[in-house]
């Protein structure tokens, strides 16, 4: 196992490496001089020379790459364009309000999500089966910003449960938990989508192969051949997808996060975007890279538990 | 004493399409301890759901014993509710499939599959049934048993893993043991070791086999007594000697013309024509649309009769058998 974490480990290096590179590419093949966003149209040709200098955007792209990579191997993201503080400085302030809003609503999609595949694929056909097909279909179909609405209304606005604005009391534990509640529903609903179908779709399977049939022939209750011996295989599929939706989890905390005004990563995307902070917005992309790739590792590394399979191939 | 194994006028019938057909059609026969019975006939013949309604897991909603009785080991199985038939499986009656290489669960070490049915059916701890279970491994042969608890059911051959399968099916020790072709999935030299394994452990504990196949070379190696189906109907039951001395229906005759042999002076005749499918089923005697011997009686279904006077051997023919 430890054998297989390690090179899984290694294997990263390479994908970080291209995943960088791009981003490298991407930030100078957007169209527009960063200089003349900074300085106005109206500035004179020697004030963005000097700026080009300051901002080592005079060196050969070549020697510009190395200086890129060189900082980020020691953890330096620049400085932002728009207010000159330290990029690393301002995400590491709002990473923990989008990993708390990421990890809730993994818990949420994957706590309502896999019993309700599970028990869908056990009375396929039935009522709760009907039920999850409706309620995963509605969930696939709803825009993050039309639900989250919709949840604010009603939660928030009718019955007083929640707070409309996420970020207003951010201190007190038991207030930031109450704030964290709509926002992780509203992202966790999404995913329940997703994963009552492959858990339905992968049980379907599981529960229809040949090993099925000879843990009933053992005499087994069906409730341990269904947990113990079907939903381990099906469990595969499963990780796969909550691996995945990691990533999309991070993309869709931008809408949330909007909607319910709260401080976080997709927050801060948004301002480089309006204020064409490159900088700022080439230290996001970085960072966001690196939290898929880190959530593609611990996939992996869950296979490696989940299917004996995977250690000896 | 009681047969360990009694099956009573049992009818298994399925639903498509919201018509009924009958997939197994009166079946009677019993298996004493140390006896083996084989039940032969080609695919779609009945074999295989007549063994998955004693061990009562028909496909539910789709098919199930629509009459007769199923006694294993003194308990009826049709009648029974599902919480004693679980405890019937596994437990009195265990069960080989045909598969050895997708019959075990790829994610559940072997140790564990096989004292499963311990913790279940004896109440056993992890411990104790995996203390037991190497036994049993030991039992069917596995070589270094011991090390091998752990390991995954992909890390062994087809051989290895019918062996597990036998352990795990005998591992309650039960009363009777239903062997779904046990030995075709596998290599000719594995498929001897594996019948003399079974053949050696039914003399010790004394089971009562019901062995499914359709290679008769099997069934004149190993079998007591041999039943032919055909269409979900018994066409012939006789002692084993009997059979292969006087094969009396046109199917069972076809079927042993079908087979290889070393002394042949002519190669294997195939049997014209396939199975009807259940929607085109003959009433009447089943065969008769592949039948040299058809004659207008045969729409109406024959009874079983005795062969030559003697009631141990039965045939269901009217061209054939005592009058």
């Amino acid at each position: 196992m430890l054998k297989f974490a390690l090179k899984r480990l290694l294997l990263a290096i390479p994908t970080l490496w291209a995943v960088l590179t791009i981003v490298f590419v991407l930030i100078r093949i957007v169209p527009g001089d960063p200089t003349i966003v900074i300085l106005g149209d109206q500035a004179s040709e020697q004030a963005r020379a000097d700026l080009r200098e300051k901002l080592g955007l005079a060196k050969s792209i070549f020697s510009q790459y190395i200086d890129f990579m060189w900082q980020i191997a020691h953890g330096d993201l620049g400085r932002s364009l728009a207010t000159n503080r330290p990029i690393m400085s301002d995400v590491l302030s709002v990473l923990p309000y989008t990993l708390e809003l990421t990890l809730a609503s993994l818990i949420v999609g994957t706590v309502i999500g896999v019993p309700l595949g599970v028990l869908a694929a056990e009375k396929r056909d039935g009522f709760a089966d009907w039920f999850a097909r409706v309620f995963s279909l509605a969930g696939l179909s709803f825009p993050a910003f039309v639900s989250g609405i919709l949840l604010l209304i009603v939660f928030s606005l009718k019955l007083r449960w929640f707070p409309v604005i996420s970020s207003a009391n951010l201190v007190d534990p038991i207030e930031r938990l109450r704030a964290l509640v709509l926002p992780a529903l509203n992202l966790g609903l999404l995913m329940v989508a997703y994963v009552t179908r492959v858990t339905r779709s992968g049980m379907l399977k599981a529960l229809g192969e040949d090993y099925i049939r000879t843990a009933r022939s053992k005499g087994l209750p069906s409730r341990i051949v269904v947990w113990r011996h079907a939903f381990r295989n099906a469990l595969v599929p499963v990780v796969t997808v909550v691996g995945l939706y990691l990533g999309v989890l991070i993309g869709n905390a931008v809408l949330t996060e909007i909607v319910f005004n709260r401080p976080g990563i997709g927050k801060l995307i948004v301002t480089a975007l309006n204020q064409r902070d490159y900088t700022l917005l080439q230290g996001l992309m970085v960072v966001t890279a690196f939290a898929v790739v880190l959530a593609n590792i611990l996939t992996d590394l869950t296979y490696g538990l989940v299917d004996p399979r995977v250690k000896t191939e | 004493m009681n047969a360990p194994l009694i099956v009573d006028g049992v009818t298994t019938s399925i639903r498509l399409d919201g018509q009924r057909h009958d997939v197994v059609r009166d079946i009677s026969f019993q298996v004493a301890a140390r006896e083996t019975l084989a039940l032969v006939g080609e695919s779609g013949c009945g074999k295989s759901m007549t063994a998955l309604s004693i061990m009562g897991l028909l496909p539910a909603g789709i098919a199930s014993v629509s009459a007769g009785k199923i006694i294993v080991d003194g308990i009826d199985m049709v009648a029974a509710d599902e919480t004693v038939r679980e405890s019937v499986r596994g437990n009195r009656i265990g069960m080989i499939f045909q598969e050895p290489m997708t019959s075990l669960n790829p994610v559940l070490p072997i140790g564990f599959q096989v004292g499963e049915a311990l913790m279940q059916h004896q109440g056993l701890s992890r411990s104790a049934a995996r203390a037991k279970a190497l036994d049993l491994l030991e039992h069917v042969r596995i070589p270094s048993a011991a090390r091998r608890l752990d390991d995954y059911p992909h890390q062994f051959s087809g051989g290895m893993r019918q062996r597990v399968m036998i352990a795990l099916a005998l591992a309650c020790g039960p009363k009777v043991l239903i062997a779904d072709e046990p030995t075709t999935a596998l290599d000719v030299t594995i498929q001897r070791q594996v019948l003399a394994l079974l053949a050696d452990l039914q003399a010790r504990e004394g089971l009562a086999v019901l062995l499914i196949t359709h290679n008769l070379g099997v069934v004149a190696s190993v079998a007591d007594r041999v039943m032919v189906m055909y269409g979900g109907d018994v066409v012939e039951s006789a002692d084993v000697k009997d059979f292969f001395a006087r094969p009396t229906h046109p199917y069972s005759v076809a079927l042993l013309a079908a087979m290889p042999r070393i002394d042949a002076t002519e190669g294997p005749q195939p049997i014209p024509g396939q199975v009807p499918s259940l929607d085109a089923m003959p009433s009447g005697c089943r065969f008769q649309s592949r039948c040299h011997l058809r004659q207008d009686v045969c729409s109406t279904l024959p009874p079983l009769k005795p062969v030559a006077g003697n009631p141990g051997h039965q045939v269901r023919c009217w061209m054939r058998g005592d009058t």
